[in-house]
C-alpha cells in the first residue's frame, strides 16, 4: 500500500508515493544508496542507524535523534531527515576531526550514529557540559574504542564552543564547523512542503497494526513488518499531549517517553521522574517510545506502566464512536491479554496530580544500568502523616507474568507506621504476590532478592531520617 | 599523521561489505540452522519454502562440488550439516532469492525432522565422558610434586571464566560473483582472506588461482572473523558458482549471534604452594577448555591457554594441563586473548585466594614473583628485556597505590551500603603466533610516476590501525609524505598464502615486510641519485623528506624527479618482500622452544564500587602503565588499550552468555545480551605509555597492541571482589565470571 510522502532527506527535497512501512534505514541504504548509515542490530540497540528527525515547531527546526531501524518511512512525512551524509562538510567537521585524533573511531562501523547523535547534543543544548552530552549517548554502542577518545573528542568540541550565547542554534554550529550551511534554508523548504501535505490519514479497517513509535513493533515484526498493512496513530499530533483538567493530569497516548521526562508539569509534581527517565531506553528510542505502546506491549517490566500503576491512573480508550475510561490496574488480564479489543485506541492516561505531601520514588535494576531492559522495577507513591501511612501504591515489574500492582502490600500498609517491622513484614507479603521465572535477566531466586531490597531501597530513600543503613542488613 | 581510515569513518564514507555497491542480477541468502543440539537430521523438506514468490534455490550439503569442509586446523567441521547436528544453530542449508527479506522469511517455511540424541554442554561432563578433540597438552617446569612439600601455604580452588560474544558492530557478510572463466570473486568481511580461498577451493572443487578473495575492512573482528567468517564467504562463493549469479550474504544479528562461536568458556582447577615470603614455589593447573562442537581454532588456543598459565610470574615448578573438551554448543572460537585472558585469571584468582589465606595484600604476592631478565617460562624460553617489575613499580608510584588502598580502607568504614575495592592487574602476553609457520607475510609496494604509492599487505584492517602504521613505517622507510601512500584492500591475487589478521602480529609481520620491500625501491633509487650526484658511493646518499642529500647536504633532485628518471631509465618502481620472524621454534614433541619473538608488559590498576543494597557495581578507574615500545602511532596504540580494557571488563563483570537446557542461546540479541556501553565504562581510563623502552624485535622499536590489554580488564573482577569482601569479610568468594550484579547481589545477601 503505498503513499505519497513528502520530506527533505538531507539538502534533498523527495516527494513521490512509497511504501509508508518500510524502515528508514533500509530506504536510505537500498533505495537512495546512503550507506553511511548502518545496520548494527535492527532493533535499537546500537545507534549505528541513528539519524535526525527535524520537524517544524514555528518558525524553527527542531531536531531528534531516532533509530532508522525502526523508523515506518510514514514519519519522515513533512521532516527534514539527516543522515552521516547530511552532516558533512566539505573536509572533516570539528567532531569528526575530534574524533579522528583523539581514537573516537577505530573500525568506524559505530561512528556515523556517534557523529549524529554528538550534532543532536549540541544542537539541542545551549550550556555544554561533558557528562550531559556523554549521557545524550545511551543509544550508541562502540565495541572497539572503550569510549575514551569518544569523550575526549567530546570534551574538546565543548571547550571549543565555549557556551553557546547565540540565540539559533543552527547558525552558531554552522559558524562553528559543525553543521553544513544548507541548514539555514531548512525552515523555509519545510514551511513549503507543510503547506502541501495532505494531513488526514485514510483509516483503514483491514490495517493489521497500529503502530506509534513502532520501538516495539518494529522490534517484533521485524522481517514481514514492511508488507504489513499498517495504521499510522501516532503522526497526526494536535498541540495538547500532556494537559491540566480538574485535579488530573491528562497524557495523550502518542506522548512520547522523552516528551514526559522533559514536560514541566511533570517537573512540577514528580520532580524526580526526569532522572529516574533516563534508565529507559535510550534517547532515540525515548524520542519515540509512546505511553500508549508501553502501555500496550504490556511487557511486565514496561517501566511508564510502572510508574502509572502507582499514580493510580486510567486509562481512555477509544474505537469509532464508542470511548470508554478503565482503571489500569484493571487493564491486565494474564501474559499479554488486555482488558481492550484489538483496534481500540488509548488516546490518553490520566491521573490525580499527587498531593503535595505524597513521596514518589521509581527504581530499576538491570544487567546494564543504561539502555536495558530491567531485571525488576518498582515504583511507589506514598503518603505519610505523623509517620502513618495514609495511602500507599506499589508495582513491580519482572516477577509476574504482568506489570505488577502490589494490592495485599498495599492493604497491609495503609494506616501502619512506617517501621522496620512493618516494612519486613510487607517485603513478605510482595513477595507473596509475586511469581518471578528464571530468564535471561535473571534467576527467579534473584528476582525475588532483588525486589526486596528496591523495597528497602524505596524507604531509605523516601524517609532517609527513619531508618539506619545497618538496620536493613 | 591522521589514518585516512578513520577520516572515511567519521563521514560514513568506508564502505563495509554491504555497503559496496552490488552487480546487476545479485541475490541474497539466509541460513536454515539446526532448531536442535544434537541428533540426526530424518527429513528435510524445502518444497513449501521454494514455493514462496522470489525464493530462486535451496542449497545444501548435496549441492557441494567439493568436500562438504571447512575445518582449519581439523577436518570435523561440515559447511552444512548432512546426517547429523551437533549444535543449535549449525547450518544446514541456503536460501537464495530476489531480495533480502524473502530469503529471511522462506527460511522459516522449511520443514525438518530430527532424531534427538544425548547432549553434552558443560566441558567436565566432556571430560568425564571422554570426549576429547586432542589429547591433553602439558606444560612443564620443574616438578611440582616435590615442591609441594616446601610450602608453607597450599591453596586450592575452582575458577570459571564465562564465554564472551566478539559484537563486531559489523555482522558476518560477504558477497560473491562469478568471474570469467569459471572463477570467482569474494568479497569478505575476514581476517583470514587466505583461509577463505583455500575452504573455497576445498568445496568448489576449484584451483586457488580461480579464487579471489577481496578484503577492504572489518566493522570490528577480535578474532570472530579469523576463522569463522570462512562458511559465510563460503556459502555464497557456493551459490554464486551454483546459480551462475552474484550472491550476498549479510547475517541478521540474531543470526549471526546463534550461529558462530564466541570465547572459550573455562572451568579450571588450581593448586598454589607458597612460602612464608610469599613467594609461589609450586602452581598446577587443569584448564577444561569448552571447545563446542568441532575444533576450529580450540588447539592452538589451548596452547596460548597454558602459555600463559603463569602470566607474569616466573613460578618454577609448574605444570599446566589442558584439556579440549567437545560439546553440543557453536564452535567456540578466536577471541582477543585467544586463550590467554582464560589462563591470567586463574593465576589472579589462586594469588588472591592466597592472599586471603595468608592474610596478605594480593599485591605482596604479585610484588614477589614478577618476571626477571633470565627467568624460565614453562615452555623453556628464557624472559628478556622483562618489564614487568618496571611497569608495576611504576604503576604503584605513579597511581599512588597505597595511598589510594588507604582511602578505600577509610571510605568503606565509613559507608555501610556502598563499599569500595582496588586491585592490580599485571599482564604479560607473548607476540608471536605459536603456531611457528604463521609467522610470515608480504608485501608489495607500487611506485607511480607521479610519485604516489600504493600498498598491499596481508594484514586485514579492522579498526586495530595496521593500516596507518604500515603508512607509517613506508613514509619513514620512504621519507615521503604520508599523504603520497594509499593502502590497497587486502587481495589474495596481490598477496598470496597470508597469513591471518590475528595474534596482534598484523603491524610486526606485514609491518617488517613493507619496510623491506620500500628499503628495497629505496635501494634502487639511491643507486640511481648517486649515478644522477656523481657519487662514488650510495652510502653518500640520503633520502629526507623527499629531497635527496649528498654528503649531507641537500640537493635539486626531490622524490619526483628521482622518481621520474628512474622510470625513464627502467628501473623497477615496484618491490615485494616477504618476511618470516626469525629465531622463533616451538617444539610441540616436548612442549619447548622460544615461541615468541617478544613479551608484551604491563600493570593496571582498578578501583570499583560496589552498591550492597541493590547489588550493582561500577568500574571507576583504571589506571595503566603499559609498555608499547615506541609506539608508531600513539593515538592508534591508546585507543587499542582504552578499547582492550572496557572489553576486558566487560568479558569479566557484564557481558553474559546463557544457553537454555537444550542448548538454546538465550541471550541472542542486543537487547538480552549487554556489552559496555559509554555510561558503563570507567570514568577514568589512563593509559601511561612507559617511556624510553625500545624493542628491537619490533618495526622502528614499536610493540605489538591488540591484545594484551583486554587482560588489565581482569583486575576489575577482583577490584570488585575486594569491595564485596568489605561487606561480608568473612565469606569466601568463587572466582566465577562474569561477576554480573545478579553473582554479586546474591553473593551479598544469601547465605550460601
Ligand atoms: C532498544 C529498546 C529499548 C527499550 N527500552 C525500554 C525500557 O527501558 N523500558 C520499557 O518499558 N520499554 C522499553 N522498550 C520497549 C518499548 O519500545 C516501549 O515500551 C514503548 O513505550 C513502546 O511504544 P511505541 O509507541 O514505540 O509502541 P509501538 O511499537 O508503536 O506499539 C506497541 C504496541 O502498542 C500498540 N499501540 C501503539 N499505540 C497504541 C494506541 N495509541 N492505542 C492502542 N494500542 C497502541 C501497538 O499496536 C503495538 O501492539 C524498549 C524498546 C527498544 C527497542
Ligand atoms: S541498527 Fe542497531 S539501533 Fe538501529
Ligand atoms: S569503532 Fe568499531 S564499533 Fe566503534
Amino acid at each position: 500500500m503505498e503513499k505519497q510522502i513528502n520530506f527533505i532527506c538531507n539538502d534533498n527535497a523527495i516527494s513521490g508515493k512509497m511504501n509508508p512501512a518500510i524502515t528508514v534505514l533500509d530506504y536510505l541504504r537500498t533505495v537512495k544508496k546512503l550507506t553511511g548509515t548502518k545496520e548494527g542490530c535492527r532493533e535499537g540497540d546500537c545507534g549505528a542507524c541513528t539519524v535526525l528527525l527535524g520537524s517544524l515547531v514555528g518558525n524553527k527546526v527542531k531536531y531528534k535523534s531516532v533509530n532508522s531501524c525502526l523508523l515506518p518511512l510514514n514519519s519522515v512525512n513533512g521532516k527534514h531527515l539527516v543522515s552521516i551524509e547530511g552532516l558533512n562538510i566539505e573536509k572533516l567537521s570539528f567532531i569528526q576531526e575530534q574524533l579522528v585524533d583523539e581514537g573516537g573511531t577505530q573500525c568506524g562501523f559505530c561512528t556515523p550514529g556517534f557523529v549524529v547523535s554528538l550534532v543532536n547534543y549540541f544542537l539541542n543544548h545551549n550550556n555544554y557540559n561533558l557528562h550531559e552530552a556523554v549521557t545524550s549517548l545511551d543509544g550508541n554502542i562502540c565495541r572497539c574504542t572503550g569510549y575514551a577518545g569518544i569523550k575526549r573528542a567530546i570534551e574538546n568540541t565543548i571547550s571549543f564552543l565555549g557556551n553557546n550565547s547565540a540565540k539559533d542554534n543552527i547558525e552558531f554550529l554552522i559558524n562553528k564547523n559543525i553543521l553544513p550551511k544548507y541548514f539555514l534554508e531548512i525552515p523555509k523548504l519545510l514551511k513549503r512542503l507543510n503547506a502541501q501535505l495532505e494531513t488526514k490519514s485514510k483509516k483503514s479497517k483491514t490495517s493489521k497494526f497500529l503502530v506509534s513509535g513502532g520501538t516495539d513493533i518494529y522490534v517484533q515484526q521485524r522481517d514481514t513488518i514492511h508488507s504489513s498493512n499498517i495504521e499510522f496513530v501516532a503522526e497526526n499530533r494536535s498541540e495538547k499531549t500532556i494537559w491540566k483538567s480538574g485535579d488530573k493530569i491528562y497524557l495523550s497516548g502518542n506522548l512520547t517517553v522523552e516528551e514526559f521526562r522533559e514536560s514541566k508539569l511533570i517537573h512540577q509534581y514528580l520532580p524526580s521522574l526526569k532522572n529516574h527517565l533516563l534508565l529507559f531506553g535510550s534517547l532515540p528510542i525515548r524520542n519515540r517510545a509512546t505511553i500508549a505502546g508501553n502501555i500496550v506491549n504490556a511487557s511486565p517490566i514496561a517501566d511508564i506502566t510502572n510508574i502509572l500503576l502507582v499514580l493510580n491512573s486510567d486509562v481512555h480508550l477509544h474505537y469509532e464512536k464508542k470511548k470508554r475510561t478503565i482503571p489500569l490496574i484493571k487493564f491486565y488480564k494474564g501474559y499479554k491479554q488486555l482488558n481492550k479489543t484489538r483496534n481500540e485506541l488509548i488516546t490518553a492516561v490520566s491521573f490525580s496530580i499527587p498531593k503535595s505531601k505524597s513521596l514518589f520514588n521509581f527504581e530499576k535494576i538491570s544487567r546494564r544500568t543504561f539502555l536495558d531492559i530491567a531485571s525488576v522495577n518498582s515504583s511507589i507513591s506514598i503518603k505519610t502523616s505523623a509517620n502513618v501511612i495514609e495511602d500507599v501504591h506499589i508495582s513491580a515489574g519482572g516477577v509476574s507474568p504482568v506489570p505488577l500492582y502490589l494490592r495485599s502490600t498495599r492493604k497491609f500498609l495503609l494506616n501502619k507506621k512506617i517501621s522496620l517491622e512493618n516494612i519486613k513484614h510487607a517485603v513478605k507479603i510482595a513477595l507473596a504476590e509475586i511469581s518471578p521465572i528464571s530468564d535471561a535477566r535473571g534467576s527467579s531466586e534473584y528476582k525475588s532478592l532483588l525486589l526486596r531490597q528496591l523495597f528497602y531501597s524505596h524507604f531509605i530513600k523516601l524517609y532517609p531520617q527513619n531508618f539506619k543503613h545497618e538496620e536493613f542488613l | 599523521m591522521r589514518s585516512y581510515d578513520s577520516v572515511q569513518h567519521a563521514k560514513g564514507e568506508s564502505k563495509f561489505v554491504d555497503d559496496i555497491p552490488i552487480p546487476e542480477g545479485t541475490l541474497f541468502a539466509s541460513v536454515y540452522y539446526s532448531p536442535i543440539a544434537h541428533g540426526k537430521i530424518k527429513k528435510l523438506n524445502f518444497s513449501q519454502a521454494l514455493k514462496a514468490e522470489g525464493v530462486i534455490s535451496i542449497i545444501s550439503a548435496s549441492d557441494i562440488p567439493g568436500e562438504n569442509q571447512i575445518g582449519g586446523i581439523i577436518l570435523d567441521e561440515e559447511l552444512f550439516a548432512k546426517e547429523g547436528v551437533h549444535y543449535v544453530g549449525q547450518p544446514i542449508a541456503l536460501v537464495v532469492a530476489e531480495n533480502k527479506f524473502t530469503a529471511i522469511n522462506a527460511v522459516k517455511e522449511i520443514e525438518a525432522q530430527f532424531e534427538k540424541l544425548p547432549t553434552i554442554f558443560d566441558p567436565r561432563e566432556a571430560f568425564e565422558k571422554g570426549e576429547l578433540i586432542i589429547p591433553p597438552k602439558i606444560f612443564s617446569l620443574g616438578n611440582v610434586n616435590a615442591e609441594w612439600h616446601n610450602c608453607d601455604y597450599i591453596i586450592e580452588g575452582s575458577v570459571i571464566s564465562g564465554s564472551q560474544e566478539h559484537l563486531y558492530l559489523e555482522t558476518q557478510g560477504s558477497l560473491a560473483f562469478p568471474v570469467e572463466g569459471g572463477g570467482i570473486k569474494i568479497i569478505s568481511s575476514t581476517q583470514g582472506p587466505t583461509a577463505v580461498q583455500k575452504i573455497a577451493s576445498r568445496v568448489l572443487n576449484l584451483p586457488m588461482n580461480k579464487i579471489e578473495v577481496d578484503v577492504s575492512r572489518l566493522g570490528g573482528g577480535f578474532g570472530g572473523k579469523e576463522d569463522q567468517a570462512t562458511a559465510w564467504a563460503v556459502m555464497a562463493a557456493l551459490a554464486a558458482v551454483k546459480l551462475n549469479r552474484p550472491v550476498k550474504i549479510i547475517l541478521q544479528r540474531q543470526d549471526d549471534m546463534r550461529m558462530t562461536g564466541k570465547r572459550h568458556p573455562y572451568s579450571s582447577d588450581y593448586k598454589i604452594g607458597l612460602n612464608k615470603e610469599g613467594k609461589i614455589l609450586a602452581y598446577e593447573v587443569n584448564y577444561y577448555q569448552n571447545a563446542g562442537a568441532s575444533a576450529d581454532l580450540s588447539t592452538a588456543i589451548l596452547e596460548r591457554t597454558l602459555f600463559h598459565s603463569t602470566n607474569s610470574y616466573f613460578i618454577p615448578n609448574v605444570k599446566a594441563t589442558a584439556y579440549c573438551c567437545r560439546t553440543n554448543l557453536p564452535p567456540f572460537t578466536a577471541f582477543r586473548g585467544f586463550g590467554g585472558p582464560q589462563a591470567m585469571f586463574v593465576i589472579e584468582s589462586a594469588i588472591h585466594k592466597a592472599a586471603e589465606v595468608m592474610n596478605v595484600e594480593p599485591t605482596y604476592i604479585q610484588t614477589k614473583n614478577l618476571l626477571k631478565d633470565g627467568d624460565e617460562f614453562p615452555f623453556g624460553q628464557i624472559n628478556k628485556n622483562s618489564r614487568a617489575e618496571k611497569c608495576f613499580d611504576e604503576a604503584v608510584k605513579r597511581f599512588e597505590f597505597e595511598k589510594k588502598e588507604k582511602e578505600v580502607k577509610k571510605f568503606n568504614e565509613a559507608n555501610i551500603l556502598v563499599k569500595k575495592g582496588i586491585a592490580a592487574m599485571p599482564v604479560c602476553f607473548g607476540i608471536s603466533f605459536t603456531s611457528t609457520f604463521l609467522n610470515q607475510a608480504s608485501s608489495l609496494v607500487h611506485v607511480y610516476t607521479d610519485g604516489s604509492v600504493r600498498i598491499s599487505t596481508a594484514a586485514v584492517e579492522m579498526g586495530q590501525g595496521v593500516n596507518v602504521k604500515i603508512v607509517s613505517i613506508a613514509t619513514r622507510t620512504l621519507s615521503i609524505n604520508p599523504d603520497r601512500i594509499k593502502i590497497d584492500t587486502t587481495n589474495t591475487s596481490r598477496i598470496a598464502n597470508t597469513s591471518p589478521t590475528a595474534a596482534s602480529k598484523g603491524a610486526d609481520l606485514n609491518g617488517f615486510a613493507t619496510r623491506d620491500a620500500c628499503n628495497l625501491i629505496l635501494e634502487r633509487l639511491k643507486k640511481l641519485a648517486a649515478q644522477i650526484l656523481n657519487a662514488k658511493d650510495i652510502s653518500q646518499i640520503e633520502l629526507m623528506d623527499e629531497i635527496v642529500y649528498l654528503n649531507k647536504v641537500k640537493t635539486d633532485l626531490d622524490w619526483i624527479k628521482l622518481i621520474n628518471t628512474a622510470y625513464m631509465k627502467r628501473i623497477s618502481l615496484s618491490a615485494h618482500a616477504h618476511h618470516a620472524t626469525p629465531n622463533i621454534y616451538f617444539d610441540r614433541e616436548n612442549m619447548k622452544g622460544d615461541a615468541f619473538a617478544y613479551h608484551v608488559f604491563g600493570t593496571a590498576i582498578v578501583e570499583a564500587t560496589v552498591d550492597c543494597l541493590v547489588g550493582t557495581c561500577s568500574v571507576d578507574s583504571v589506571k595503566v602503565v603499559h609498555d608499547f615500545g615506541k609506539s608508531l602511532h600513539p593515538v592508534t596504540d591508546k585507543g587499542q588499550a582504552e578499547g582492550g580494557i572496557v572489553q576486558g571488563i566487560g568479558w569479566m563483570t557484564l557481558e553474559e552468555i546463557i544457553y537454555d537446557n537444550e542448548g538454546k542461546l538465550l541471550t541472542d540479541a542486543l537487547s538480552t545480551y549487554k556489552v559496555p556501553d559509554i555510561q558503563f565504562a570507567p570514568a577514568i581510563i589512563d593509559v601511561h605509555f612507559l617511556e624510553d623502552v625500545p624493542n628491537p624485535y619490533g618495526p622502528f622499536q614499536s610493540k605489538a597492541i591488540g591484545e594484551p590489554p583486554f587482560m588489565y580488564g581482569i583486575g576489575a573482577f577482583f577490584a570488585i571482589c575486594n569491595a564485596m569482601k568489605a561487606f561480608r569479610p568473612h565469606k569466601s568468594i568463587q572466582y566465577n565470571s562474569p561477576l554480573t550484579h545478579e553473582k554479586v547481589l546474591l553473593w551479598l545477601h544469601s547465605e550460601k
